[in-house]
């Protein structure tokens, strides 16, 4: 895809959102609850793919650089919001407020993933894992013990202010932005930082800044996710952002392909509407998910929509 | 236009070169010639920032680099072949080749920097789509090379480029490198194996042997020396 090709699949996608933010009203509540968690899978997904295929790192904490935007977008409009905005605002005003409280959310997850990036100048594959995993269980453990923002309890009563258009707006632009990007010469080399670090080194790339560049731009999409899933569960748990969620982001991400967005996408669609499909099991439901797991790996190892490029063994 | 002194440089509590000094004048085709281990890639390592240098100096067209970061360093218009050849697998041979030109920013001159290596290497122009792991070692080479010269270097450190190679090829790209070197003035450091066709190709040598400089002579001369003869020339 070019440059004007993801332009206009950002302004289509865009569209597509308002048109979904006007008819949510209208829609089945089940039906709006399952595709804004299809939203935001694609968008922790999207940019865990950022790091995890296209840079070649390997990230275990994307779950941590979300709680850090669902806690820092929900106290933004919780208690920055009625002195800013006043108790009980205009749905217009409300509204803009929580674009600022996402993009607030988003940075300071971004600012999460140069703390973590750092490290990952030195370390590589399963060393750079474990840290990002200890960075996710230290941010969890972190929120659980901060009495300001309900401890381990969570937080609760957070406004409803997630809806259609948001969750698609901002996949759209997650999309947009790991595409553009992978297809610029500055981001061929995260690409090429992946595929080999000492000849992308040996080509004048700055392979540090990639690494950290990835960790950054992925963490501000986790961050936003997070406060889009704080304003649509209305409470955020600590124990909702620990390994196993981070685990779920980079299944997705695994199953649609490393380094292949469209495959990502397909997948963070088909695992959460599967674990919608399952949902009559009850018990048997995660262990049909994880034979789920198991029998479409074997089928495509290659990822799920990957027919053009090699596997990486 | 390229003096390094006393370079020194460990991996570990290993010193891989313990004080190596070589000068490379503009325009020449220098050979670096030394059994395995002896610290060849190391030197052409540390020269282009890739490692660390623990001790000694690197001045490129007057101007200390040692210990730059690498990307600096390319920027001045020295660029460096690894060993291997190490192109990027899982790019296209044309994404490879952009990704040589990745700190220019004039598009009309990497298009015609991009036409010379093509005209170079008229076998990379048959496979721009392919992707590069799937070329022979030969034709890696030949993008390995290409790609190096799509940063328009002044300065061209090759190494080992005759590595797996089959024979016929290790000809036409000793040629080539020549040919790079007349046309384009580009200055070239080379490291061999094949330290027969390297003296053939270069104006001076260096003899390598366990991290430090043995012997330093122009090639005719290291070719009739005849302890180089015995060690590197087979007999």
């Amino acid at each position: 895809m070019n440059f004007a090709g993801a332009r206009r699949w950002l302004f289509a996608a865009l569209a597509v959102s308002v048109v979904l933010g006007l008819f949510q009203p209208r829609m089945d509540l089940y039906f709006a609850d399952v595709l804004t968690r299809i939203g935001v899978a694609i968008i922790l997904a999207v940019s865990l793919n950022l790091i995890n295929g296209y840079t070649g790192q390997f990230s275990l904490g994307h779950a941590g650089f979300m709680a850090v935007g669902a806690y820092t977008a929900a106290a933004v409009t919780m208690f920055a919001g009625p002195k800013v905005v006043g108790d009980n605002p205009p749905a217009m005003i409300a509204q803009a407020w929580f674009l600022v409280a996402l993009l607030l959310g988003g940075g300071a997850a971004a600012v999460a993933g140069v703390l973590v990036g750092a490290p990952s100048l030195r370390l590589r594959g399963d060393y750079l894992a474990i840290v990002t995993l200890g960075f996710g269980q230290i941010i969890s453990v972190i929120f659980r013990n901060v009495e300001s923002l309900g401890g381990a309890l969570g937080l609760n009563g957070i406004p409803a202010r997630t809806n259609l258009f948001w969750v698609f707006a901002a996949a759209a632009l997650a999309v947009y932005v790991v595409t553009a990007l992978v297809n610029s010469t500055y981001g061929r080399g995260f690409l090429a930082t992946s595929d080999d670090e000492v000849a992308a080194q040996a080509m004048g790339i700055n392979t540090t800044r990639c690494k950290i560049a990835a960790f950054v731009i992925s963490a501000f999409f986790a961050g936003i996710a997070g406060g889009l899933s704080g304003h649509f569960t209305l409470t955020i748990d600590p124990k909702g952002f620990d390994f196993n969620r981070s685990i779920e982001i980079v299944v997705i991400v695994i199953l649609g392909g490393m380094g292949n967005t469209p495959g990502v996408i397909a997948a963070a669609v088909l695992l959460t509407l599967s674990n919608e499909f399952l949902r009559p099991l009850q018990a048997y439901r995660p262990l049909l998910y994880a034979l789920l797991l198991i029998v479409l790996m074997l089928a495509r190892p290659q990822g799920l929509l990957n027919w053009k490029r090699t596997a990486k063994t | 236009m390229l003096e390094v002194k006393d370079l020194q440089v460990s991996y570990g509590a290993i010193k891989a070169l313990h004080g190596v000094s070589l000068t490379v004048q503009q325009g020449e085709i220098v050979t670096l010639i030394g059994a395995n281990g002896a610290g060849k890639s190391t030197t052409l390592r540390a020269i282009s920032g890739l490692v660390r240098a623990g001790g000694g100096s690197v001045t490129y067209d007057g101007q200390p680099i040692t210990n730059l970061p690498a990307h600096e360093i390319v920027k001045r218009g020295l660029s460096h072949v690894p060993e291997g050849r190490m192109v990027f697998a899982n790019l296209t041979v044309l994404e490879n080749l952009k990704m040589g030109a990745y700190l220019r920013g004039d598009h009309a001159g990497i298009r015609t920097t991009m036409d010379y290596v093509f005209g170079v290497f008229p076998r990379l122009k048959e496979r721009t789509k392919q992707v590069a792991g799937t070329l022979s070692g030969g034709e890696q080479q030949m993008l390995a090379i290409g790609r190096a010269l799509m940063s328009q270097p002044k300065f061209l450190m090759l190494d080992e480029p005759s590595l797996g190679i089959a024979p016929l090829l290790v000809k036409t790209i000793f040629e080539k490198i020549v040919e790079i070197n007349r046309q384009q003035g580009i200055t070239i450091l080379l490291v061999e194996q094949n330290a027969n066709r390297a003296l053939e190709i270069s104006a001076r040598g260096y003899v390598l042997e366990t991290g430090r400089i043995l012997l330093e002579d122009s090639s005719a001369k290291l070719r009739a020396n005849p302890q180089v003869k015995s060690a590197y020339l087979g007999g």
